[in-house]
């Protein structure tokens, strides 16, 4: 039961939901960075949200598939072929053994997630799955996926016969519009940072108005946004403190920073905002050079959209649970 | 959006939907950062619900939290987990506070190990001995792990030994390296890019993720530095 890696793609990793419980040591979550189209993926194939399966990132990877399995694909639109036909994403795909998916380029978005029925077996560190190649922690010591790599999936308990394909459901697909967009027009909500008071006037104006381009230079550690340098009123002097997915740093240069997947769990720069949770899926899906605008937000409207974000994806990952139970 | 700082010493500074940040402080200060990892003691012991990390700094504590445990009521959950976190320290759970290990850190200074001692000591207007007489005299505290997984900083170092880091950061600092950097010393867990001073090497592996605990060094301990010779390095790297 595994699947190999015949062309790897730009960058491509397992993720699991990432370590949990252990920042105190210095070791950061990792995990996908669209979190949401990590767990539909998932759930469109019968797993636990957090079970381990594959990111892409703007070139995907070419799979050969030893078993009869069920497949799904969620985040970016990329061009993907099943043994030479259209694979159609956002919903269960029945693979049979011996079977090829070519994932091609993004068309929409950076990041595609590929979940496989009873999740990758790869052996967790740590407790988790999830590859922080920063840190080079992880299945494959972080590094990640190569051609010829190949990788154990899940012995399915109460699985279908050798051969039989798992069918899932062909007629239905979900909508991926509330979970998955890459428009750049839209702002990113970004909630006031600790150090926010200590930019000067034209740099606190430009924050939220101005419009910022994601670098080449990022990664999933953090994305770098070029556009107008921002500058403190003053020289601050900091001490390192713990910090978060989203958070906006500012180093010296004045190119502001937003801590991504693999941030380390303590930085020193100022920490002039925070890309609300409910925003980060968005951001995640931006390419380089894409331009990017935020918008203020209150904590407590961030939350509350958070909490019904959350009740809404429950809500739906029910749903699917029962449409494959059909 | 941080609440000021109350009678029991902290403000509330949440950092986005998910992590509440309690300040204690701004500074780097011995005392500032036990407060920091006393607090730490006493929410473990509390435990409150859907609190998935806690990660003590310099002056500050960060609690990771679902706040979809803490959605019921008309507050916002930030508000209702910083209630319950003041709650706590109102009236502290007993035997919170455990004390701290002292581990005790074998380092090859100078050489090859620490091509930096020599220019530390001239720094400092010390002999390279009587540098690494002084970096073993000080009882230091882990206030922090961060950086890099197991990367611990160190407080305690005698105000002689501080000097500011390299003007060029190396690309390869290896893994064991005892370094200087400001007012702070550390040790790098595994060979990464560094702009710290380095004085000497450790053969101890200060962060294995197969091992349990994965880091020799836990926030809050006490460490000592014991001076090791290049042959009695090469017995323990072996070891």
């Amino acid at each position: 039961m595994s699947v190999t890696v015949l062309k790897a793609g730009l960058l491509t990793t397992v993720q699991d939901r990432g370590r949990i419980g252990l920042a105190a040591l210095g070791v950061g979550r990792a995990g996908p960075m669209d979190t949401v189209a990590h767990r539909l993926a998932n759930a469109l194939v019968g797993n636990d949200p957090a079970a381990a399966a594959l990111e892409f990132t703007l070139l995907g990877p070419q799979l050969h598939f030893e078993t009869t399995t069920a497949i799904a694909l969620t985040g970016a639109a990329f061009d993907a072929r099943l043994d030479g036909a259209e694979a159609p994403p956002w919903r269960p795909l029945a693979v049979r053994a011996g079977s090829v998916l070519e994932i091609g380029a993004a068309r929409h978005g950076a990041r595609g997630y590929l979940a496989i029925a009873g999740g990758f077996a790869v052996t967790p560190v740590l407790g988790s799955a999830a590859m922080d190649v920063n840190a080079g922690l992880g299945p494959f010591d972080g590094r990640p996926l190569r051609a010829g790599d190949v990788l154990a999936t899940a012995h399915l308990p109460g699985a279908q016969p050798a051969g039989e394909a798992a069918l899932p459901p062909a007629s239905w697909s979900l909508d991926p519009r509330p979970w998955f967009d890459p428009d750049p027009a839209r702002p990113l909500r970004l909630i006031r940072g600790a150090q926010f008071d200590a930019l000067d006037a034209a740099s606190r104006d430009a924050l939220c108005g101005d419009e910022f381009r994601l670098a080449p230079a990022s990664n999933r550690v953090g994305f770098r946004l070029d556009g107008p340098r921002l500058a403190l009123a003053a020289p601050l002097e900091l001490v390192s403190e713990p910090v978060a997915f989203g958070t906006v740093q500012l180093p010296p240069g004045g190119q502001p920073i937003v801590l991504m997947a693999e941030h380390p769990t303590t930085g020193g720069y100022p920490r002039i905002g925070q890309v609300a949770a409910i925003d980060l899926p968005r951001l995640a899906q931006r390419r380089p050079g894409a331009p990017l605008r935020f918008r203020e937000v209150s904590l407590d409207e961030a939350q509350t959209r958070y909490l019904a974000r959350e009740r809404a994806l429950a809500r739906l990952i029910d749903t699917i649970a029962q449409r494959l139970a059909e | 959006m941080a609440t000021p700082a109350d009678a029991r010493g902290f403000a509330v500074e949440p950092l986005g939907e998910t992590v509440l940040l309690l300040r204690f402080g701004e500074r780097i200060e011995t005392a500032l950062n036990a407060r920091v990892h006393a607090a730490a003691a006493i929410l473990h012991s509390a435990a409150l619900p859907g609190v998935t990390d806690l990660v003590p700094a310099y002056a500050t504590l960060a609690l990771h939290y679902r706040p979809e445990v803490w959605a019921s009521g008309d507050d916002a959950p930030w508000r209702q987990l910083a209630d319950a976190v003041a709650a706590v320290f109102a009236a502290p759970p007993a035997h919170a506070s455990t004390e701290p290990a002292t581990r005790i850190v074998p380092v090859c200074y100078g050489g090859e190990f620490g091509p930096d001692l020599e220019a530390l000591a001239r720094h400092a207007g010390l002999t390279p001995g009587e540098a690494i007489a002084c970096h073993v005299a000080a009882d230091y505290r882990v206030a922090m792990l961060g950086f890099a997984p197991g990367f611990p900083y160190l407080l305690g170092l005698d105000p002689r030994l501080h000097m500011p880091r390299r003007a060029d950061p190396r690309t390869r600092v290896p893994a064991g390296s005892v370094a200087i950097g400001g007012a702070q010393t550390g040790i790098y867990p595994r060979e990464l890019p560094g702009g710290w001073q380095l004085i000497g090497r450790t053969p101890l592996a200060l962060f294995a993720p197969a091992a349990e605990p994965p880091c020799l060094l836990a926030p809050g301990d006490r460490v000592r530095f014991r001076a090791i010779d290049a042959a009695e390095f090469a017995a323990l790297s072996r070891a």
